[in-house]
Parts: structure tokens; C-alpha cells; sequence
């Protein structure tokens, strides 16, 4: 921090000086102002503590001590600023490299007292080395792969299930007639409803486009009962819910960042960021008229990952 | 003889006492042990240059201050676990009773209504906290600008950039922590970003998470790494840049009596001391009354989060625009091959793209002096019109970040301005690559243009006055200079170890002169 080798100079001023004077031209009326704005601070203090002691409202007592802070702070300011000397004041910027001879005999004493000696041992030195790096390595499994499970497959599996039944966050089942054209539902798989997988992963939006069942695209004839048709509910951008459903359009938009699925074409994206369909879960009812899943879904829903076929 | 006898009048008594009384005393006992007082005068007579933009990294100190101090408030109160607990029936803020919620949200908005103050704690801390990623911008900037970073101060820019990353990081785990509907959100986000990583993006999500998103831990690491290990590297970094600022000598802008060789200024103690514990209190005071007058993240109105759940018009905090923008404004590019994914409509944004940003700032330094060799020390500074190509670089860069941020908000723009999306969307797209290239010609001919105001820049354009004589000639005259632009500064003088006061020294004389001491007798 300081230059040991260079003596600190020892100056003298006059205070007299022009630079010893107060920028202030009248320092005592200065002063004055100076003294109201601690005095106004004090008060604000003051009334702080009054106003937290009758736990008058946060704004309140906020702002009371904001204001406080803020005219001490003012005060402190303008004190440095109006009645201290003035200056300006020099300092010298001393060279921070050292001399040539001393930048040498660091480099000597580092060389010829360590280094050198050291490097005599090759065979102590790798070991050395290799037991360095073995620690470092394996000291990572406890800060590292101790952190959480491998991720397997787990990316790419639902809890959905051919056979599933369909709940909403109730746990109710869906019945074909419960939910008018242009109607939709967040649904589950039976009893997951309130897990975490069921939410984070699991969860699929669930809309009545029209009474009778419809083609969303080649392959999947069947895949919508009486117009029920079902989509994984996690955007294939980021994975935020894809909550909002435009009826008259007849697309789901995310909210996040406004990407946009055709609802009757297999939930290809229209517009925004996103890369890929939601993933469409195939529907069948049961005798009772109740929703179930004709099987799981046929790729990872959610948003791409390395891994991902 | 006297140094026996017990001092009786006043007189004796200040003798004995000797010339700088107790406060002297004090110096002798210390340094005699720790051995302070040369090197202390050093540091008590440190130049600080008065210039406005020094302010900057004050004002990022200061309200880092106010973060440690609030924050450890909010740790006496706030409960880091994402198990579930019912809101009590009685409790203040009626839509939320009986609900479910995690023991996070409920110890947030416990704090907010019935802890005194808390509220006015959990504003304080946000409000500090974007105004320390603000003022960490800004400080880069006015450094950037003047070239303070060129050598000797590479390594200090290098702490710089350092540390803006990681108050954007901490920010971020910050706003994570209330487990509310929208920093949940900002998880899920952050987690599918982590997953867009090529090869190695599921491990790291499985060991944030402790296994899939959501998981029971996650709130628990980032409480550590929010209120332990981040600020525990800023405090650090803090002390390191301070501590090379000390060593190397503040910069300043060429002026009278200002060479490579010297600092002008004031000293640290006393003026710059007042100053800046002045502005400490300021900033607190700031920070006190938006916490007290400007509400902040809500979250009581934006409930507990639930994966399958979503609110409409979700924002990150203001630092985070730039990556929402770019992740909007990207073309929906994913690569699909051998069986192994690439989401470069993620990756590229999130990953990429900020690493790239970093690491150009991080090289700065290196990259400019490829174009212009030069490996001179530089303690004066650079008015940013006189290097014209970095200050164009600054501005077109800065361009490109702020139509990001704008692009932040599409749904927004298009709903106020009743246009469609897409139009917006194209919009932006365009503006991301016309408006930096625009910027860098406009910004390097603008500093051109000001080169030729010469020795007068800075001051206020004077009035030219014109006067017809009576032969009809007209003669133009520049009026008088404005007050206060007249004002020729005083020649600086090194700072003052021993103040003589000359009146007083001549009735004093008798008192000390046999010590020989110069003193400055009160
Ligand atoms: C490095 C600078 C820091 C930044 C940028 C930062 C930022 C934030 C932000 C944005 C929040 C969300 C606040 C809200 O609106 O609820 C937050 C919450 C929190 N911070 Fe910090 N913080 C910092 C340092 C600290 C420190 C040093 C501590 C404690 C030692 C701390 C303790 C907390 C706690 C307990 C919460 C959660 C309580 C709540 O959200 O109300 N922070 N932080
Ligand atoms: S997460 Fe759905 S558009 Fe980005």
C-alpha cells in the first residue's frame, strides 16, 4: 500500500494559503445552512423512532428515515465540500516497478533458491503432480457428483400411461360432457396431481376444439374423443406453462415469450421462439364416459436437451 | 526538573500533555508497537480526483452496503425451505389465508406484514440491488470511456467485470428465493437454459436441482450460495480492487497541473473522508425512501409457485432484459442430429451469447492494444471523443444491449402500439443488427465533429455578439464567459503535514521552541 523506500514527504502550508481557504464563500452562513440540515436529519430520527413505536405505517417511518439519511448525508457533503480546504491538492505518483537490479534479484532468489533445487527431482516432482491431480479429480465426486442423481432417462419419461385416467387439480376425473366446445382444463395423471412430477412434468392442457373427433395430423385418426384434444403443457422453448388459449384462433400461446401452437395441427408452433409441436397426448374414453390417456406420450415433452432423440 | 512536578495552571498542563494532546498520545502508543504513522500519513494524504464520475463505484459500494445490511436482516427472518404449510386463518393479508404455500413464501410475506419494518427491509434490498447492478454498469462505462483500464490497471478491470457477473448472478438467486409464482418461473427458465447445454447440460440441471426440476432442494442452495458463498466473493473482489486502486493511484482527466506523474485532487482525510461518508448516508437514504415510497416485488399478488401455473406478462429484473429480448428475437433454430439435440434457439442466446459478451469485456484491454500497439502507461485519461473507434465500439455495443432490453417487452410494445406481434417481432430483429451499425458511424463522426471544440469543450457555448458599426461592418464578438466558467482553478499545492498558522506560531514561539517542534498552536 505505501512505498516504503521512499521517505513520505514532510510539507508545510501556510494557512493562509489560498488553497487552505473554504470553497464557501461566506463559510459561517454555510455553516448555518449545514447546522439546519442535521437538524432536520435529527428530527427525522426522531420522528422514526416515534412512528416505529406507534408502528405507524412502513411508508412512513421509510420515509422518515430516508429523509433523515439523506439531509445528514447532505450536511456531511456539503461540509467536506464548502468548509475544508479547498486545494487542490498534488500528490506525487511514484514508480511502482522496482529497480533493475532488485527485479533481478527476485528473480535469482526464486530460481536459484527454489526452483532450481526443486526441479533436480523429476521423479519426486511427478509424483508430486500425480498425486495432485488424483485429489483434485476425486475430490469433485463429493462436491459434485453428490449434488444430485444421474439424469438417466428421466427427461424423457411422463408418469402417463396407456390407461391413465385424466384429473384435474382436484383430482377429479374429466367427463366427456363436462367441458363445452372452446372450454380446457390443466389435467393430470390419476393421483399425481399434487406432486411435484405430476406439476413440473406431467402437466397437460386439455381443450375441447369441437363435438366430434378430429385429425390433428397423419397417424393420429384417433387421438381426440368427442373433440378432446390434449397437449403436453410445457413449451418446448423454456419449458413455462403454455397456459393461455385463444379460442376464436383456436392456438395456445405461452406467455413467456409468445410462441404459439396450432391446436388442430398436431400443435406445430407458428410463431415465437419455439422449435417444436407440444407433444400430443393420445385420448380414449372409458365406458363410464370418463377421459384416459390411449397411452403415454411418444417423445420427452418440455424443452430440448442434448440427449433428446 | 518540570516533568516531575505536577502541572498546576492550564498552561502546564497542555505542555505535559504535549503538543497534539491525547490524539497524540495515542499515535505514540500505537506506533511504537504497530509502527503506522509514516505509512498512515500516506494513506491519510491519498488524492482522490474531483470529478463527478468518480462518484460511480462509490455509489456501487455504498448500496452493496446497504444489501449486507438489510440482507442480514432478511436471514433472521426468512425461512429457506420449500416444504408446505398451511396460512394461518388470522393472518393479515385475507386472500392468502388457508392457503397451501412453501415455508419460503410464507417466511417472505410473514416478514412483509407482520414483522416491523420488514417490509421497508425487503424493498430496501431489492431496490439496492438493482441500483448496485445500475451503478456497476454505469462505473464500467465511464471507465471504459476513458480508457482507465488501459495499463497499468488491466488486472482491476478484470476484478471489475468479475464482479458485475457476479451481482447479476446473486441478483438473480436473490429474486429466486420468495418461491413465488414468478421467480419460479424465472427457475423453470433458468433450468431449461441449464438443459440446452450441450453434452453436459442434463448433469448440471440434475445437480442444481438434486434431480428433476422442481425437486424439495433447490431453494436451500441458493439461500447459501445467496447470502454465504456470492457475497462472500464480492466482499473479497471489493477489497482487491480497492486495495489495487490504493496501490496504483487513482486516474484523472489532463488538466491544469495534471501530468502522468502526479494525482490532483482532495485528500482523503479530511475532505474526501466528509464527502464520502456523506454519500454513503445518501445512498442509504436513497435506498430508504424508494423502499419506503416504491413497491418492489409483490409477491403477496403474485402467490406461491405451482409448476403447472403461469401469470400473464411475466418481467425478470431489469438486468435480466437483455436475455429475455435475445431469447425472443431468436429464430427458433434447433439442430437435431445423430440422435442428439442441440436447442441453439436457447443455447444461443443464453449460453453463448452472454459468454461472448463477458469475454469481450473481460479481454477488452488485450483486444484494444492489437489495434493500437500501444503498452504505454496511461495515468490521465481519455476524453472519449478523442479516441473515436472505441468510443463508437462502446456506443454501438451499448445500442445492441438496449434493443435487447427492449425487445424484453414484444407483447407489450404490440399491445400499446396496437400492432401485430410479428411486426414487432421483425422489427426487432432488424434493429438488433441496424442500429448498432448505424451507432458506430453516427457515435465516430459525432466525436470528430467535437474534436475541433478544442480547449473549450466542457465549458458553455458563449454568445456571440454582433454589433453593426456605423460604417455598416459587422463585427462579431464572443460575449463574456458564463459565471462560473471564468473560474481559473488554483495552482495545486502537495497536501499540508503541518499547517502553520503564522499569527498564533509568533505568541506560541515561547511554549514549544524549545522542543522544536512546529506545531500549529490553537
Ligand atoms: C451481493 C449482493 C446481493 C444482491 C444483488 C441481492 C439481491 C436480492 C434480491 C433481488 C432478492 C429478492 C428480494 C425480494 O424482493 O424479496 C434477495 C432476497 C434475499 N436476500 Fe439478497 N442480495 C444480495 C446480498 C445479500 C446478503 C449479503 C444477504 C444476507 C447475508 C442477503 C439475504 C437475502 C435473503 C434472506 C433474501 C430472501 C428474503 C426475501 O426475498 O424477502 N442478500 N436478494
Ligand atoms: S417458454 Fe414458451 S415461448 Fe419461451
Amino acid at each position: 500500500m505505501t512505498d516504503q523506500h521512499e521517505p513520505a514527504d514532510i510539507t508545510t502550508v501556510t494557512a493562509d494559503a489560498p488553497q487552505m481557504q473554504p470553497l464557501a464563500k461566506d463559510p459561517d452562513a454555510m455553516a448555518n445552512k449545514i447546522g439546519l440540515l442535521f437538524i432536520l436529519g435529527l428530527i427525522c430520527f426522531l420522528g422514526f423512532g416515534v412512528a416505529y413505536w406507534q408502528d405507524a405505517a412502513f411508508w412512513l417511518y421509510g420515509t422518515l428515515i430516508g429523509a433523515g439519511l439523506v439531509a445528514l448525508g447532505s450536511g456531511f457533503i456539503a461540509w467536506g465540500k464548502y468548509l475544508l480546504p479547498k486545494g487542490p491538492f498534488v500528490e506525487e505518483r511514484h514508480v511502482l516497478a522496482s529497480s533493475t537490479e532488485e527485479r533481478t534479484a527476485f528473480s535469482a532468489a526464486l530460481m536459484e533458491r527454489g526452483v532450481a533445487p526443486i526441479k533436480r527431482r523429476k521423479a519426486l516432482g511427478a509424483l508430486l503432480g500425480g498425486s495432485l491431480g488424483v485429489f483434485s479429480i476425486v475430490a469433485l465426486f463429493p462436491l459434485v457428483r453428490s449434488l444430485g442423481p444421474l439424469p438417466g432417462d428421466s427427461l424423457a419419461t411422463t408418469n402417463w400411461k396407456k390407461g391413465t385416467r385424466l384429473v384435474d387439480i382436484n383430482g377429479n376425473f374429466i367427463h366427456i360432457d363436462q367441458i363445452d366446445v372452446g372450454g380446457f382444463a390443466t389435467v393430470f395423471p390419476e393421483g399425481l396431481q399434487l406432486t411435484d412430477d405430476g406439476q413440473a412434468i406431467d402437466q397437460t392442457f386439455l381443450i375441447r376444439v369441437d363435438t366430434e373427433p378430429f385429425t390433428t395430423a397423419k397417424g393420429r385418426e384417433d387421438w381426440t374423443p368427442s373433440g378432446y384434444v390434449a397437449y403436453s403443457k410445457l413449451c418446448t422453448h423454456l419449458g413455462c406453462p403454455v397456459g393461455l388459449y385463444e379460442q376464436q384462433l383456436e392456438v395456445l400461446v405461452c406467455p413467456c415469450h409468445q410462441s404459439m401452437f396450432k391446436v388442430r395441427e398436431a400443435a406445430i408452433p407458428t410463431f415465437g421462439p419455439a422449435p417444436r409441436p407440444l407433444p400430443q397426448l393420445p385420448l380414449a374414453v372409458d365406458s363410464d364416459g370418463y377421459l384416459f390417456a390411449a397411452a403415454g406420450y411418444n417423445e420427452p415433452v418440455g424443452p430440448g436437451y442434448w440427449e433428446r432423440p | 526538573m518540570t516533568a516531575t512536578a505536577t502541572p498546576r495552571t492550564k498552561r502546564q498542563k497542555k505542555e505535559a500533555a504535549g503538543p497534539y494532546g491525547n490524539v497524540g498520545k495515542t499515535v505514540d502508543v500505537l506506533d511504537e508497537r504497530l509502527g503506522f504513522a509514516k505509512g498512515g500519513r500516506v494513506f491519510m494524504d491519498k488524492i482522490f480526483p474531483d470529478h463527478w464520475s468518480f462518484m460511480l463505484g462509490e455509489i456501487a459500494l455504498y448500496s452493496f452496503v446497504v444489501l449486507l445490511v438489510t440482507g442480514v436482516f432478511l436471514t433472521l427472518y426468512f425461512v429457506p425451505s420449500q416444504r408446505l404449510m398451511t396460512v394461518p386463518m388470522d393472518f393479515p393479508y385475507k386472500p392468502l389465508r388457508g392457503d397451501t404455500v412453501s415455508e419460503a413464501f410464507y417466511s417472505t410475506i410473514n416478514m412483509s406484514f407482520n414483522v416491523r419494518c420488514g417490509l421497508l427491509m425487503r424493498q430496501m434490498h431489492h431496490w439496492a440491488c438493482d441500483i448496485f447492478v445500475a451503478s456497476i454498469v454505469v462505473h464500467m462505462a465511464r471507465v471504459f470511456f476513458t480508457g482507465a483500464f488501459r495499463k497499468p490497471r488491466e488486472a482491476n478491470w478484470l476484478v471489475g467485470v468479475t464482479l458485475l457477473i457476479l451481482a447479476i448472478t446473486n441478483g438473480f438467486l436473490g429474486y429466486s428465493l420468495p418461491d413465488d409464482l414468478v421467480s419460479g418461473t424465472g427457475i423453470r427458465i433458468a433450468d431449461s437454459i441449464m438443459l440446452s447445454i450441450p453434452v453436459i447440460g442434463s448433469y448440471v440441471s440434475f445437480f442444481v436441482f438434486g434431480g428433476t426440476f422442481p425437486g424439495d432442494i433447490v431453494i436451500e442452495r441458493f439461500f447459501i450460495i445467496h447470502v454465504l458463498l456470492v457475497p462472500g466473493a464480492i466482499m473479497g473482489l471489493v477489497g482487491a480492487h480497492l486495495g489495487l486502486l490504493v496501490r496504483q493511484k487513482h486516474t484523472q482527466f489532463p488538466g491544469k497541473g495534471r501530468t502522468e506523474r502526479n494525482v490532483v485532487g482532495s485528500p482523503m482525510f479530511p475532505v474526501f473522508i466528509f464527502k464520502t461518508q456523506g454519500f454513503l448516508f445518501m445512498v442509504l437514504g436513497a435506498c430508504a425512501l424508494l423502499g419506503a415510497l416504491a413497491q418492489i416485488n409483490p409477491v403477496w399478488q403474485f402467490g406461491q409457485y405451482y409448476a403447472a401455473n403461469i401469470s400473464y406478462a411475466v418481467q425478470p429484473d431489469w438486468y435480466m432484459g437483455f436475455l429475455d429480448g435475445l431469447l425472443r428475437v431468436m429464430p427458433a433454430w434447433e439442430f437435431n442430429n445423430f440422435g442428439y439435440t442441440i436447442p441453439l434457439e436457447v443455447t444461443f442466446p443464453a449460453v453463448i451469447f452472454p459468454g461472448i459478451v463477458f469475454n469481450i469485456a473481460m479481454a477488452w484491454p488485450w483486444i484494444e492494444q492489437q489495434f493500437t500497439k500501444d503498452k504505454q502507461m496511461h495515468h490521465l485519461l481519455d476524453r472519449p471523443r478523442d479516441v473515436p473507434h472505441r468510443t463508437a465500439f462502446g456506443v454501438a455495443f451499448f445500442a445492441l444491449l438496449a434493443i435487447l432490453f427492449i425487445a424484453s417487452s414484444t407483447d407489450v410494445l404490440a399491445n400499446f402500439f396496437h400492432v401485430s406481434l410479428n411486426f414487432v417481432l421483425i422489427l426487432m430483429r432488424v434493429l438488433c443488427f441496424v442500429v448498432p451499425v448505424i451507432a458506430y458511424p453516427v457515435t465516430y463522426f459525432i466525436c470528430i465533429e467535437l474534436q475541433g471544440g478544442g480547449s473549450l469543450m466542457g465549458k458553455r457555448k458563449r454568445a456571440n455578439v454582433v454589433v453593426r458599426t456605423e460604417e455598416g461592418e459587422y463585427i462579431a464578438n464572443p460575449s463574456d464567459p458564463r459565471p462560473g466558467d471564468a473560474h481559473e482553478e488554483l495552482d495545486a499545492t502537495p497536501v499540508p503535514t503541518f499547517i502553520i498558522d503564522e499569527a498564533v506560531v509568533v505568541e506560541a514561539e515561547e511554549v514549544v521552541s524549545e522542543g522544536g517542534v512546529k506545531v500549529a498552536a490553537r
